[in-house]
């Protein structure tokens, strides 16, 4: 039974992670309802920044988030510019496929210079006991820190001019630009926040499980359920999402072998989004 | 005001169920049927003529591209979703075929005919579940189907989870051994291809396709024009399964191995997706046009030292300049540059 609980506990850790680069997907939905598909591999780009980082200057890993937060603020403007910016207002189809597009580039330049190997940043931190049972210092520390960003990002929204703008554009883009908004470089401004939340999250899970170029696409699935269960276009869901998805990883871990997982997973996300198009968490369309 | 509207709405359904009579009659009748016959048999003979074994190959790879790529034009042309797992249907229909040939004995063709009826019946379930879903929410979806499908097959032990499975090379003794075989597989892949044509161009001037095309443009109006939507698109999704999977079959039982990371692979569904976007989504010439060019590129790249290992970012770099400068693909700007030609070639 304290196996169980433990294994619970241990899911929402993880599962607060998963939350977060959640939130970076339902973030970009909700103001241009661009579902990005490049949010597996800005994931891995996370991990790889980190691994690059911490090994070649033997910094501590955790110090690797500010670079990767703000490298990856502007790599997802750089990407608002090539891949977005030209299908705002054209058939969704064409945004999938110009993200589709930018995806396969990232991937190919990824294992055309990393290859399919194994990476795995060690991080030595004391874990905290309960019972028999030690929770790793990196589980733990990993979760703190996600929720410390979503809590930022929240506050952003909420609180600044800037974020008030933002929510404003995923509202009623029209009404925002009436009022003077500059719309597109709020567009801008939130897939930089995007991807930057994507590459935060994929640092974070670099310092948890090994990972290699091609791992993205895993992690892209489970933001995919996360923001399914959590409501598109809205954060505070997606993070209650991860919540709800690491609960049920770790309740099923003890039971079945870990490769099943993922099967599990993507029936769960197909009866969801069969059973709740909305979300289970969704509140009002455009409540970002 | 409202009167209007309904009027309006009439017509605009009478013009459409009366467009496919207007195109002339029996469909041999038509100059494009021949068309697809003379490439047919231009990729039958070709190659057998000269007993060009290196062109063979070239070819069977282009005829495997085009019937994979214009069974999704169904869906990504004429219904407008994208469908980023096609290549589930390619990868059970070769574990189908490979399984019934491998473990119970089955010889070729009716392995691959129960491949592609298998399927054909698995994508009718998938297809009543995920067709719920529309635009953006069904791509995602077909995205879970494929990482879905294949961690099954990897867990799966009757098809060899990850290690996959063998077939011996006794298999090809009925065929008349093994370089007969092969030539014997050309020819099939070559006759997949051309159903593959047929069913598309069979689609598009029937009904059925004009309801395809009329969910694609808008389905909202589509569906309060009486268009059976559900029904077409789940019917249109079957219907992109059948053909891949007996390729598929072919595909697997050629190279006699099958394993997860090949029947899956993302480089084929992919380039499948290139392939729609180059040609130009929603026509048969153009899909089919784009698979051979793409196949041609491709020899060019893999040969290519520079390029080997670049094979998907070219890929990828094509595809975000078509998306961004030429939606309509090679076709659009042939029928922007000669309108008169959209009359034959569909």
């Amino acid at each position: 039974m304290l196996g169980i609980i433990a294994s619970l506990i241990d899911g929402v850790l993880v599962g607060l992670v998963y939350g977060l680069a959640a939130m970076g997907l339902t973030l970009i939905w909700g103001v241009m309802d661009v579902i990005n598909l490049t949010h597996g591999t800005m994931i891995v780009a996370g991990m790889m920044a980190l691994y690059l980082l911490a090994t070649s200057l033997g910094i501590s890993p955790y110090l690797a988030l500010p670079p990767v937060l703000i490298g990856g603020f502007f790599v997802g403007i750089a990407l608002y510019w090539v891949a977005v910016h030209r299908m705002i207002g054209r058939p969704a189809l064409m945004s999938l496929l110009s993200t589709f597009a930018v995806n396969l580039i990232l991937i190919g330049v990824g294992t055309a210079v990393w290859g399919t190997a194994l990476f795995n940043v060690e991080v030595s931190l004391p874990g905290v006991s309960l019972g028999r049972y030690t929770f790793p210092g990196a589980h733990i520390l990993a979760a703190v820190l996600a929720a410390l960003i979503a809590a930022g990002l929240y506050i952003f929204l909420h609180n600044t001019r800037t974020g008030k703008a933002v929510r404003a554009v995923a509202n009623n883009r029209e009404a925002a630009e009436l009022v003077g908004i500059p719309t597109t470089r709020l567009l801008a401004i939130s897939v930089g926040l995007g991807v930057a939340l994507a590459g935060v999250s994929g640092m974070l899970i670099g310092t948890l499980f090994p990972f290699t170029v091609l791992s993205g696409d895993s992690y892209q699935l489970k933001g995919f359920i996360v923001t399914v269960l959590g409501g598109f276009g809205n954060p505070v869901g997606a993070l209650l999402g991860g919540v709800a998805l690491g609960l049920l990883e770790g309740a099923v871990t003890p039971f079945v072998p870990v490769s099943w997982t993922l099967v599990i997973e993507f029936v769960l996300f197909v009866l969801v989004l069969i059973a709740f198009p909305n979300g289970i968490f969704s509140t009002r369309r455009g409540a970002l | 005001m409202t009167d209007s509207l309904v009027t309006h709405d009439r017509t605009g359904a009478r013009a459409a169920t009366r467009a496919p009579s207007l195109r002339g009659a029996a469909i041999w009748r038509r100059p494009f049927f021949w068309i697809i016959a003379l490439v047919i048999a231009v990729f039958a003979a070709v190659p057998a003529v000269g007993d060009n074994v290196e062109l063979r190959e070239s070819l069977a790879l282009a005829a495997v591209y085009i019937t994979l790529a214009s069974n999704l034009n169904l869906m990504l042309g004429y219904a407008g979703y994208i469908n980023f797992g096609s290549i589930v249907f390619f990868g059970l229909g070769g574990y189908i075929c490979i399984w019934l040939v491998s473990s119970y004995g089955w010889s070729l063709w009716p392995a691959l005919l129960a491949a592609g009826a298998g399927v054909s019946v698995l994508s009718f379930i998938f297809g009543i579940g995920i067709l719920r879903l529309r635009g953006p929410f069904f791509a995602l979806s077909t995205i879970g189907i494929i990482e879905g499908v294949q961690a099954f097959v990897q867990n799966f032990t009757p098809w060899g989870g990850s290690s996959g499975i063998y077939i011996s090379p006794q298999v090809f003794a009925p065929l008349g051994g093994p370089a007969r075989a092969l030539w014997v597989i050309y020819f099939a892949f070559v006759a997949v291809m051309g159903l593959s044509l047929y069913l598309s161009y069979a689609i598009k001037t029937s009904k059925f396709g004009l309801g395809l095309l009329a969910i694609g443009q808008n389905e909202d109006a589509a569906a309060i024009l009486g268009v059976p939507t559900r029904r077409y698109k789940a019917l249109a999704y079957t219907a992109s399964a059948f053909l891949p999977a007996i390729t598929g079959g072919l595909y697997f039982f050629k190279g006699a191995f099958i394993q997860p990371s090949d029947a899956f692979d993302l480089t084929l569904s992919t380039e499948a997706i290139v392939i729609c976007m180059l040609g130009g989504q929603g026509t048969v010439t153009g899909v089919a046009l784009g698979a051979y060019l793409y196949e041609e590129l491709r020899g060019y790249l893999l040969t290519s030292s520079t390029f080997a290992n670049f094979q998907l970012t070219i890929a990828g770099a094509l595809l975000l300049l078509i998306v961004l400068f030429f939606p309509g693909g090679l076709m659009g700007f042939v029928y922007s540059r000669f309108p008169r030609l959209q009359k034959v070639l569909e």
